[in-house]
């Protein structure tokens, strides 16, 4: 864990609060999420550290279980696409022939239509839950994964030491697991980040317009819609989950970064 | 002789690194060189790579390439100093009094323009000569350089002309400013043989014609001697020998030197064919998928075993093609081949594991031929596992017993591919087959990507490995040094088809073929005057005919 | 130049089957998800015969190919058919609020554009300093921030604290076109900054990728001057990839509009297909979705065309 950069260690650290704040929400977080507990847009005082929102809940606690909110949806959705978009990109990509066709043609069909328009356009039939969320971003966002995965895994495809594999009669699971997962981890792992980073944003947009978490759920997409007629009148109160899915976004943003550096420098070395 | 054209003292480069996992540094790559040139001479600057001999040609021009500064020393071009010349006075000198030729005109030339645009551009821009004039002077040159319908191949774009006719273009592009000095900078490695030796032809008379001095950067020993006056040895950034041309190819001083002149003179006897071939290549065509046309028509050799089969040829002969079929990658569309007396599947699929194990192969590129996450010990031991089910103390031995026949010794076991050498690492590549105990291995230009000597010891290696192991070795090169230095049977190959094949004696001695001949009589000898025989001998041929 | 012709002809014939199997993937979104379209419009507490009411309304009683062949007959002809929740006819309502929006994206595209671009050859004029480090800090920032963060701060800062511009962006005809500007400067502004970063740092890169080409060096060592090495010899090259990255990010910005229209309340599209959406009026998400993404998909074309044009191998073929 030595020579991490500092914008690495800065990251990790945010993100790693980030998450032990969401999964100890319960214990930390000063009032309940939906009590009502003072007046409506109180500004900041020792009683309520950011105020109260728009009906006179405390805004901290708010924040405290919408980012529990806005961090499991988000994981749980790029598990779904991590896992969905990998697995059948090294599939087309070891497969090849009409497989990877079908496969890769019907993923450009799916990208060629704006992410968000798309997922409005499922929403505006499908029940709006929790689980429908996660499936339809992640979903949407394998095919981003599947590109990567495939792209990766045919780079490595053709490297003359997966060739002397097969001639030497390896079965295609050593070929996967033994001679290309471990050149295309990092990659991935970096992707992984992004992925991750997108699918707060994403879900926080979709809350954002009346589309993703319902009250009286809190999200911070949704903090940020029940809060944003205060801004008219000077006050800041929407900001403050703007400012936190930027802050955990750039931070992991940042240990992104440095996976990705760290290992494409190893080239096989210790470390 | 008066001011030289262009004087060097003390020369010295120094390059910005980018380890990967440390902070990037400067490095010197270049430790104090001195060299001076005449007007109309030309000075050859040979070195192995990393030896910084681009590095000093484009020095005098006072350029550097990508993160390269000239950190101390003079360069002075007719008279003046222009490392500490002004932006203005540099940008007078390049294009005007020096040009330079790169090793790929195919990436250096403008996709986007015609190729008389580029050509003229700087003697028009330099204001040497006027739009038509520098046109006119061009068309001569295009003619003198030998390149088809000179009139109007200005007015095609790069991608239009061949590789070999881009090279000349650029050739004209440099002398059309009429400048002092051109610096060419490996204007021939990228060419093939027979292509290499027509633009040879062309660089040292146009050089003979206009008067200009040059400087003739290569790797190739043979190629330099052909057209310099005085040849500099460069190595790791220090002058190692310097002097005429007659005297370093003739009485070399410095051991590395010497070695570079006697390099691939490795003796090796022809033997003859022995018993029943282990490799019997009967018939076959071959074609890519999805493609139209035969790239292998109707092939035919025999490899015997414990001997070498060398198969030669230019790009595009289907040299490499023929490997994919016999390893089963490629399934011929007719024809079949057998192997240890029995006929193999023709599809990967198909062959058992015995095939397999029997027929091994090594790559070009040792680099991408090793997955970068394994070490030695396991690239090493994964075929004997494999094959032989060894495991543990078992394996560990053996595989410390391979890397000692390919001179690496125990130590390497857990290095990664990374932290090995080019030359190294060809060795590992060569350990792994042989693990698996094999009857034949395919060598597919296995030493084209390394420097000369470390290619010689690559070879001698592979020749003492045979006699232990006593192991056949098909062996697809273009490199005709390579293949004296090797084989036992020769096949050489032009556009599909095995064109000549036979005993080594047979196929390198007369009558020959007219490819063969072609071929044979283009490679570079390293003797002087070589260049000038092949010239007078071509042209007595075609004033014959 | 046949061969130009032929790439073209199949890039624009590839456009138009992409559009038309987009239409499908958006009819079928909206028809073969779990659940009944009309129970899910009516919610749980629905009476029998609203739901079966609803159902001849949306035609669900026809089969589901017979009512997307319909569907798309009526758009191509440019019938999108009747809003379910005000029964107004929905090509006549896109069609004043599609030029809003287009109004809109076309401002922050002229601002946005110009000024992505000078800056990306500045982060290449001075690589590795610190106009190319700011900027890609910038860029990591950009990515991070969701648009209607960037949204709310400048409204909080420019129009609440400084009252330079309105809040809100009502347009509407009475409006002179030095009114309607001042009006969407701020939704311009922030539709500049969404897509500024992204725009930059393709920029930078697709010029860089071009000044490390040899060609380059062959110019430099002819002696030419820096604006001869640019404007002969880089420019022509990198035309086609600036290109590329101006009409992926117009793409881009044509999806940025939905959010940002949202929060400033303007009277766009994209407003339009969020409201539809929480109201869950399938005909009008449907025709608003077929035409965002006949744009995405149309500039994207564009992009590639114009690469195909700018190709020097396929417009001198051998």
């Amino acid at each position: 864990m030595k020579n991490i950069p500092i914008a690495a260690m800065i990251g990790l650290f945010f993100t790693a609060l980030y998450f032990l704040a969401a999964i100890f929400a319960p214990l930390i977080s000063p009032y309940g999420m939906a009590e009502i507990v003072g007046d409506v847009w109180e500004p900041a005082s020792s009683e309520f550290l950011l105020g109260t929102d728009n009906i006179g809940r405390d805004l901290l606690s708010r924040m405290i279980y919408g980012g529990r909110t806005t961090i499991f949806i988000a994981t749980a959705a790029t598990i779904v696409s991590f896992t969905l978009g990998s697995v059948l990109g090294f599939f087309a990509a070891v497969a090849g022939g009409w497989v990877d066709q079908v496969l890769s043609r019907f993923v450009d069909l799916i990208m060629s239509i704006p992410t968000l328009i798309f997922a409005l356009v499922v929403l505006s039939v499908t029940p709006v839950t929790v689980p429908m969320l996660i499936i339809v971003m992640g979903l949407l966002d394998s095919t981003r994964v599947y590109r990567l995965a495939r792209a990766v895994a045919v780079d490595i495809e053709v490297m003359d030491y997966v060739e002397a594999a097969r001639l030497r009669g390896e079965k295609i699971a050593w070929i996967i697991f033994r001679e290309i997962l471990p050149n295309a981890l990092s990659p991935l792992v970096a992707e992984m980040g992004l992925r991750f980073i997108f699918a707060v944003l994403f879900v926080s947009t979709l809350s954002f317009l009346g589309l993703g978490v319902q009250p009286p759920e809190a999200d911070w997409g949704g903090i940020v819609k029940e809060n944003k007629d205060g801004i008219v009148y000077g006050i800041p109160a929407a900001l403050a989950p703007a400012f936190a899915i930027a802050t955990l976004a750039i931070s992991v943003n940042l240990v992104a970064d440095w996976v990705l550096n760290r290992t494409t420098s190893l080239k096989g070395g210790r470390g | 002789m008066s001011e030289p054209l262009l004087k060097v003292r003390g020369l010295k480069i120094g390059a910005t690194v980018y380890p990967p996992g440390e902070k990037p540094h400067d490095i010197e790559i270049v430790h104090g060189v001195d060299f001076e040139l005449a007007k109309g001479k030309v000075l050859g600057l040979i070195g192995e790579s990393g030896a910084g001999k681009s590095t000093i040609g484009l020095a005098s021009m006072a350029y550097g390439r990508g993160g390269v500064k000239i950190t101390g020393g003079e360069v002075w071009v007719n008279g003046r100093e222009i490392l500490s010349a002004g932006v203005g006075d540099i940008r007078k000198l390049r294009g005007a009094e020096v040009t330079y030729v790169s090793q790929s005109a195919a990436a250096s030339f403008n996709p986007a323009k015609k190729i008389m645009d580029q050509v003229v551009e700087a003697a028009v821009e330099q204001k040497k000569f006027s739009r038509k004039d520098a046109e006119e002077r061009a068309r001569v040159l295009f003619a003198k350089l030998g390149l088809p319908d000179p009139d109007n191949i200005g007015d095609r774009f790069p991608h239009q002309v061949s590789g070999g006719q881009l090279q000349r273009c650029m050739t004209a592009l440099a002398l059309c400013p009429e400048p002092d000095l051109v610096v060419f900078d490996e204007p021939t490695t990228a060419l093939d043989v027979t292509t290499q030796i027509d633009v040879l032809m062309a660089i040292k008379e146009a050089i003979r014609d206009t008067g200009v001095a040059a400087l003739y950067i290569t790797h190739d020993l043979a190629v330099v001697a052909q057209v310099s006056d005085d040849i500099m040895v460069l190595k790791m950034g220090n002058t190692v020998e310097y002097g005429s041309v007659d005297q370093i190819i003739n009485a070399p001083q410095e051991e590395y030197t010497k070695a570079l002149v006697s390099v691939r003179s490795i003796e090796h006897e022809e033997k003859a064919p022995t018993a029943e071939p282990v490799l019997s290549v009967r018939n076959i065509t071959a074609r890519y998928q999805g493609t139209k046309f035969d790239v292998l028509h109707g092939v035919n050799v025999d490899l015997y075993p414990g001997q070498t089969l060398a198969v030669v040829g230019e790009s595009g002969s289907g040299k490499s093609t023929l490997a994919r079929v016999i390893t089963g990658l490629l399934p011929p569309r007719e024809g079949e081949i057998e192997f240890a007396g029995r006929t193999l599947s023709n599809d990967l699929a198909g062959r058992s594991r015995e095939d397999l194990r029997e027929l091994q192969m090594i790559y070009q590129m040792a680099d991408v031929a090793m997955n970068p996450r394994q070490t030695v010990g396991t690239i090493i031991g994964r075929p004997l596992e494999f094959y032989f089910g060894m495991r543990g103390a078992e394996k560990k031995k053996r595989i410390i017993e391979l890397l000692d026949e390919i001179e690496l010794g125990e130590k390497f076991i857990d290095r990664y591919p990374a932290e090995l050498s080019g030359g190294q690492k060809q060795r590992v590549c060569i350990a792994r087959s042989l693990a698996a105990k094999p009857k034949m291995i395919i060598c597919d230009e296995v030493t084209s990507a390394l420097d000369p000597l470390v290619a010689d010891g690559i070879l001698k290696l592979l020749l003492d490995l045979q006699k232990i192991e006593d192991v056949a070795y098909l062996f697809i090169t273009h490199d005709l040094a390579t293949v004296r230095a090797i084989s036992d049977n020769i096949a050489v190959m032009y556009q599909g088809k095995v064109q000549r094949y036979g005993g080594k004696s047979k196929v390198l001695s007369p009558p020959f073929d007219d490819y063969t001949d072609l071929l044979l009589s283009s490679v570079p000898e390293m003797r002087l005057g070589w260049l000038e025989e092949v010239i007078a001998n071509r042209k007595m041929e075609s004033a014959g005919n | 130049m046949p061969q130009i012709l032929k790439l073209l002809a199949q890039r624009i014939a590839l456009g138009l089957i992409l559009l038309f199997l987009v239409s499908a993937l958006i009819f079928a979104g909206t028809v073969i998800l779990p659940g009944d379209v009309a129970q899910s419009i009516l919610g749980q507490s629905a009476t029998p015969e609203a739901l079966a009411n609803l159902r001849k309304d949306l035609g669900l009683n026809e089969p589901a190919l017979q009512r997307y062949f319909n569907w798309l007959g009526g758009a191509i002809t440019g019938d999108l058919g009747t809003s379910l929740t005000s029964g107004a006819d929905i090509t006549e309502s896109i069609g004043k609020r599609l030029s809003n929006t287009l109004f809109l994206a076309f401002w922050a595209a002229v601002v946005a554009v110009p000024l992505a671009i000078f800056l990306g050859l500045l982060a290449v004029r001075f690589k590795d300093r610190w106009p190319d480090k700011a900027i890609s800090a910038v860029t990591l920032a950009s990515i991070s921030i969701p648009e209607f963060l960037i949204g709310y701060v400048l409204m909080y800062l420019i129009a609440v604290k400084m009252r330079w511009f309105p809040s809100v962006a009502m347009i509407n005809d009475s409006m002179t076109l030095g009114e309607k500007l001042s009006s969407i400067a701020l939704p311009v502004a922030v539709l500049t900054l969404v897509v500024l970063a992204h725009m930059m740092r393709m920029t930078r890169a697709a010029i860089l990728n071009v000044m490390q080409s040899a060609y380059i060096e062959t110019a430099e060592l002819k002696g030419l001057n820096g604006f001869q090495v640019i404007y002969r010899h880089a420019f022509p090259n990198a035309i086609a990839p600036i290109v590329n990255v101006v009409m992926l990010n117009l793409a881009y910005l044509v999806v940025g509009v939905v959010v940002i229209e949202v929060v400033f309340v303007y009277p766009g599209m994209g407003q339009y297909l969020v409201d539809h959406v929480s109201k869950r009026d399938v005909p009008v998400v449907q025709a608003c979705g077929l035409i965002f993404a006949a744009v995405y998909i149309g500039l994207n074309m564009i992009a590639d065309l114009v690469a195909i044009l700018s190709n020097p191998r396929l417009r001198h073929p051998k």
